[in-house]
């Protein structure tokens, strides 16, 4: 009996963390979810995701998804190249541990304070834009906008490439001294070493951190909002207009969005998952 | 010696895009005043009282996130630890919601849920207010989670439980005064994110409470208007975030790597 007993008191204690995951986790998402198959009067319908097809709406998720196919690009081999040269070019360890500090401040450093800080560097009365002026480069006269696509980019790469550093670092850490001496002791070039040893071990670490930095912009709202004040027509920010006013003239259509957008982070979070597993079978 | 030339340009390239823009905001910040340098934009924004109170109310909120998030999650862990390993896997999922459900459509999703009945929490202020801290745990939750979880793994939680108890120790004592302490420097690199992130986040806040309540939507509001103010208060913010997560990073217990929080 006190058996049952515990085991019963130990499940109760368990019940608040469990209420909360609930209320405030599972039940906000999902009512979004069981909201994009609903049509207003409660009856199930796919309608909403045949909305979806909306010019305005494609044009959203081809602007979120090329703002994160080009930072996460961006971001992966600048990353890689900061973190090859702090592990494998073997740079002093204060350089190392200075960059990695920084990495951890800077992947965290976004949202509306990123924003501003670049307006004062790159905006139109920008230090760096006043610079190249004073030296006779007018940024702007080349068609050179903060508040768009490109500016986005460069903003985003700020966190996106630290956080390549951290994700990356780790397996480059991993490359054992033996594998390069073995190598080369069969008489393998560096290319060779590179080419048939070291890319593809690093291959799936590198793939991994890549489809998380993905994630990592596209679910981002706050930096691009500061910036553009979210004029730019993104996923996130056809959402927040959502929630404000009803832009689309279909409350449905939102739903089906937020849904389409948990989908690709759920299988952004799979693909790194699999892959980070893939790495972890030489690189332990 | 190209090999080195090269990793030293990457390591300056990178250093580089670290503070050329923290430099320049620096400068922005002192130039209130046409041709010296001056602090015109940081006596301006501590002359505007809504700084005051939305810098506030956002550390008050970052304080009772982190104070509720150990509420909740040590005792949750330390029963998990010991008696319900199984249970990890849902932490472990639940641990990846704030990256699967982005703080934007967060946001939707309790609006939806919690502004019609039978839950309507966003009719009251305190109902609102209260919903902003839940979303602010689930945000910190990953953090959180880990940090306490690393703190559990490290130290021998049964023994100690053990001894608390045959000693006579309740679970709440036990908790208090045994666990926590031997975790709290562990629990210290959670505290830390986790208030950098209650400070910047802005979503949240913008949706729910709005204005100038919290810190965040003040300076982006701000943003709208000034030039020079928003980059004083961006300097603050950072000197703020290098702080907390440099301190933590300094503290070094292993390198955290964040894949959420206030983007």
């Amino acid at each position: 009996m006190p058996h049952v007993r515990r085991s019963v008191w130990l499940t109760v204690s368990l019940v608040p963390f469990v209420a909360f995951a609930l209320l405030f986790m599972i039940a906000p998402a999902g009512i979004l979810l069981v909201d994009s198959v609903r049509d207003t009067r409660g009856g199930w319908t796919l309608a909403n995701f045949y909305e979806l097809t909306n010019p305005l709406v494609i044009e959203a998720y081809l602007m979120s998804v090329r703002i994160s196919v080009t930072t996460a690009l961006i971001g992966a081999v600048l990353g890689l190249l900061v973190a090859y040269a702090i592990t494998i070019a073997g740079l002093p360890s204060w350089v190392r541990s200075m960059l990695l500090t920084f990495s951890g401040v800077a992947s965290n450093y976004a949202g509306v304070p990123l924003a501003f800080a670049f307006i004062a560097t790159l905006g139109r009365t920008g230090i760096v834009t006043v610079l190249l002026k004073s030296l006779g480069f007018n940024l702007y006269s080349t068609g050179f906008s903060l508040y768009s696509f490109v500016g986005l980019v460069i903003v985003y790469v700020y966190f996106q490439f630290p956080l390549m550093i951290l994700l990356i670092t780790p397996a480059l850490d991993g490359l054992k001294r033996e594998w390069r001496e073995a190598s080369m002791m069969l008489g393998a070039t560096p290319y060779h070493y590179w080419r048939h040893i070291a890319l593809p071990i690093l291959m799936p670490s590198i793939l991994a951190a890549t489809v998380l930095l993905f994630g990592n912009a596209f679910g981002a709202f706050a930096t691009a909002y500061a910036l553009t004040g979210g004029t730019l027509t993104m996923v996130t920010n056809m959402i927040a207009q959502s929630i404000s006013g009803d832009v689309l003239h279909n409350e449905g259509v939102a739903y089906a969005m937020a849904t389409g957008m948990i989908g690709i982070m759920a299988l952004t979070i799979i693909g790194y998952t699999v892959l980070q597993r893939r790495s972890e079978r030489w690189l332990r | 010696m190209p090999r080195r030339f090269f990793a030293w340009l990457w390591s300056f390239l990178g250093f580089a895009y670290f503070f050329i823009p923290i430099y320049a905001t620096l400068e922005f910040s002192l130039k209130a005043q046409k041709g010296v340098y001056s602090l015109l934009a940081y006596e301006r924004v501590f002359a505007d009282s809504r700084f005051g109170t939305s810098f506030i109310f956002s550390a008050q909120m970052a304080v009772l996130t982190i104070v509720l998030c150990i509420v909740l999650l040590l005792p949750t862990l330390t029963i998990t630890h010991l008696f319900f390993k199984r249970f990890r896997v849902v932490l472990e999922l639940l641990a990846l919601v704030p990256f699967v459900v982005p703080s934007i459509i967060l946001v939707f999703g309790f609006i939806r849920f919690y502004s019609r009945p039978p839950l309507s929490l966003t009719n009251t202020t305190l109902g609102t207010y209260g919903l902003l801290l839940a979303g602010y745990m689930v945000l910190a939750m990953p953090y959180m989670y880990r940090a306490i979880d690393a703190g559990l793994r490290a130290i021998d939680t049964r023994t100690l439980v053990e001894a608390a108890q045959s000693l006579g120790a309740s679970w709440v004592t036990t908790m208090l005064r045994v666990i926590f302490p031997n975790i709290r420097v562990a629990i210290l690199n959670g505290t830390f994110i986790t208030f950098a992130i209650v400070m910047g986040e802005l979503t949240l806040a913008q949706f729910l409470v709005g204005g100038t309540v919290a810190f965040a939507p003040y300076l982006a509001l701000l943003g709208r208007a000034r030039a020079y103010e928003p980059a004083a208060l961006t300097v603050i913010s950072l000197l703020l975030t290098w702080i907390t997560i440099g301190t933590m990073q300094w503290l070094g217990r292993g390198q955290r790597i964040n894949i959420s929080g206030a983007r």
